[in-house]
């Protein structure tokens, strides 16, 4: 664990101090003479050697400290906090309404697995997602918030229910179209390779009734590989709706990226990567956890 | 013998004796995939597009998709639109601009020969927003246009080029309905298709490369060189993939089509190299392997002449697998103009202009890039779960498909 972060800040490091160039160029803009391009070095410790720009790199992660962003001159700290609450307010909804209704749907798909309607779900959620989410953004907006008006276009209040009621209805119903499809498919297979088992014929052989086979004893079963999926959609997500938050105008951290990438906002964008990847990682460990609480018969080392 | 037969051609070769040439794993894929008519057809549909691709590469077709050959927005020939909608067609020698059909537009104002029909629009986006987003973040209700400058550039241009002679009659309708600019629409899906097939191609191409390389060394070689590279890998996954790309395409800060298959190739190659690893892992300590070392043959020999067509299988289903994703990447990446540069037509920059063409009305051409889309990728799709069932059987009745 410890490694991989190591690996993630040298990454990033060097990405964006010797892929990236001098940035002192971008920041100075076209107009600008020598002097205000070493002063700027200067402040950036750019004109120090790699290793005291990688400690200086460090010592920022260490203290949340990133400095200003170079395009508005907010604090990268204050933005990233500002931004993660409107980004959980869809997002934390989005996951649980998403993991709740394709776990279900999963479950009752595998009912009548092989059967038509099988078949036609099946079919339909590779067709779906083979639609580029732009199309379904583009479209839900039009016609819900646009010409229907049951959502408002876009926008985003201060108060929390407000928000949660008013402006993150729709971006989270575009987010439950595009994610039911892809994990339907994939935890109907988890679920499917949990209804042969012997286990389950044994339950069957002893008179339990099938719904309680499906809902107790295969989905208690099919919950390792489902939380694994989970778990690794976690950190994606909170980028995945970047999208939906750029098209809506949801301050939130996907769109931070999206701006700060347009405008070339490095400590944002690098802060940004830092803490997602960090995030990544102990979501990792956490899952590792939750399978020991799931299934007793898993050991950790 | 074969010395006979090669002093004495015209004496009929020995008789050999007929032996049974037991299948191998590509032809015996190939029969299964021909038993499997779904299968059959994606892989018609696909390689329709490649073919699509290829003869719009040369420049055979959809050469001239750039011509305007309609008037602006002019809808597809099939529908009827209502009075309001249908410009009067311009006048032959160009002296008349055909008026842009969005009726509130003050065009005359600008006296520029395209207005920009969206401006209404957007002004109220912008104004109907809270006004405490904005506190936080300065500009942060600007509607971002990365295109602003080169439209400009173009809208001049074709001002020029409207005040020469050369300026043709404009048709009131196209097939499938024209753009902005009049385009033909079909044209540019055409084009779009194009590029869009294109980057995704050659990314997975990189990718798998990358992958297949890596993924080759470390689980060959095995003891510090695959915790390296393990170490490599775990650091490049736990970053997730968009946000990865967009980083390395802020950092590269110049678009073209080969900047943006080099950003996908060199971030996607991840999940390649696990699967790869593992099956060099598996294989090393085979039989085969072990007699091609008796033999002396060199690591590199071994590992790509013996092991790789073992393993190609599973590099095959990974290059289709990855070609979906990336095109679907490559149309968020364009969309957001962080991939294909403005001159370039891909359906991600298709959609971009479709996003506010719908507003007015005008959905051809989000249909066009939908329907190309959606046709591509649901049969790639089809055809790699087919490809993967095909080739590895066992994982058929696994996954239940």
């Amino acid at each position: 664990m410890a490694p991989t972060m190591l690996g993630v800040v040298l990454l990033v490091f060097l990405l964006f101090n010797w892929v990236g160039g001098d940035p002192a160029y971008v920041l100075a803009g076209k107009i600008s003479n020598q002097e205000q391009i070493d002063n700027i070095r200067r402040q950036l410790g750019v004109d120090q050697p790699y290793y005291v720009q990688l400690w200086i790199f460090v010592k920022q992660i260490l203290t949340a400290d990133f400095g200003a962003s170079w395009s508005t001159n907010e604090s990268v700290s204050h933005i990233l906090m500002t931004r993660l609450g409107p980004s959980l307010t869809v997002l934390i909804p989005l996951l649980i309404l998403v993991t709740i209704i394709a776990v279900g749907l999963a479950l009752a798909v595998a009912y009548v697995r092989g059967s038509l309607t099988d078949r036609m779900v099946m079919i339909v959620c590779t067709v779906g997602l083979s639609i580029s989410i732009l199309v379904y953004i583009i479209v839900f907006q039009y016609v819900f918030a646009y010409k229907l008006g049951w959502f408002p276009v876009q926008g985003w209040g201060n108060d929390f229910w407000e928000n949660l009621i008013k402006y993150a209805s729709l971006p989270i119903l575009i987010g439950l179209t595009v994610s039911i499809a892809p994990n339907l498919r994939l935890y109907r297979t988890f679920v499917l390779d949990e209804i042969n088992q012997d286990y389950v014929r044994t339950a069957r052989a002893k008179g339990v009734g099938e719904n309680r086979i499906m809902w107790i004893h295969v989905l208690r079963n099919a919950s390792i590989p489902i939380i694994t999926n989970l778990m690794a959609e976690l950190p994606g997500l909170l980028l995945g709706s970047f999208l939906i938050e750029r098209f809506f105008s949801i301050p939130g951290i996907g769109r931070e990226v999206i701006l700060a990438v347009e405008r070339s906002d490095f400590p944002v964008i690098k802060a940004i990567t830092v803490y997602v990847a960090f995030a990544t990682i102990i979501t990792n460990l956490l899952a590792d956890l939750m399978y020991k609480a799931v299934d007793p018969r898993v050991q950790l080392k | 013998m074969p010395i006979d037969t090669a002093l004495n051609p015209s004496a009929a070769p020995p008789r050999e004796i007929p032996h049974a040439v037991s299948p191998g794993l590509w032809t015996l894929a190939w029969r299964r995939l021909k038993t499997d008519s779904v299968a059959m057809v994606s892989l018609a549909i696909v390689f329709a597009f490649i073919l699509l691709m290829i003869v719009s590469g040369l420049g055979l077709i959809a050469k001239d998709w750039a011509k305007e050959v309609g008037i602006n927005y002019a809808p597809p020939s099939w529908i009827t639109l209502g009075a309001t909608d249908a410009p009067p067609p311009a006048l032959p020698g160009g002296a008349a601009e055909p008026n842009v059909p969005a009726g509130p537009t003050p065009g005359s104002a600008f006296n520029s020969t395209v207005v920009d029909p969206l401006a209404d629009v957007i002004a109220e986006l912008k104004g109907g927003k809270p006004a405490d987003a904005g506190a936080a973040g300065g500009d942060d209700n600007k509607v971002v246009d990365p295109l602003a400058d080169v439209m400009k550039d173009i809208r001049s241009d074709q001002a020029g080029a409207k005040a020469g002679p050369a300026a043709e009659e404009r048709r009131a309708t196209l097939p499938f309905g024209g753009d902005k600019w009049g385009r033909d629409i079909i044209a540019k899906t055409i084009k779009g298709s194009e590029t869009s097939i294109f980057v995704g191609l050659a990314s997975a191409l990189v990718a798998v490369f990358i992958g297949t390389v890596l993924g080759a060394f470390a689980g060959y070689y095995g003891r510090w060189v695959d915790d390296v590279l393990n170490w490599f890998y775990s650091v490049f996954s736990s970053i997730p993939y968009l946000l990865l790309i967009l980083a390395v395409a802020a950092v590269l800060q110049q678009k073209g089509t080969f900047t943006i298959v080099l950003i996908l190739g060199l971030t996607g190659w991840s999940g390649v190299f696990r699967l790869i690893r593992a099956e060099y892992l598996k294989h090393k300590g085979r039989e085969y392997v072990m007699a091609a070392d008796a033999l002396g043959a060199s690591h590199s020999r071994k590992m790509f002449l013996h092991i790789f067509p073992n393993v190609s299988h599973v590099v095959l289903v990974q290059l289709s697998i990855l070609t979906v994703g990336f095109i679907k990447a490559e149309v968020i990446l364009s969309f957001l103009g962080f991939g294909v540069p403005v001159d370039v037509v891909s359906w991600g920059s298709m959609l971009n202009e479709a996003q506010n063409e719908l507003i007015l009305g005008k959905w051809w051409q989000l249909v066009a890039a939908t329907i190309a889309m959606a046709t591509l990728v649901t049969a790639f799709s089809l055809f790699t779960d087919a490809l993967r069932d095909a080739l590895d059987p066992k994982l058929k009745g696994r996954t239940g498909h």
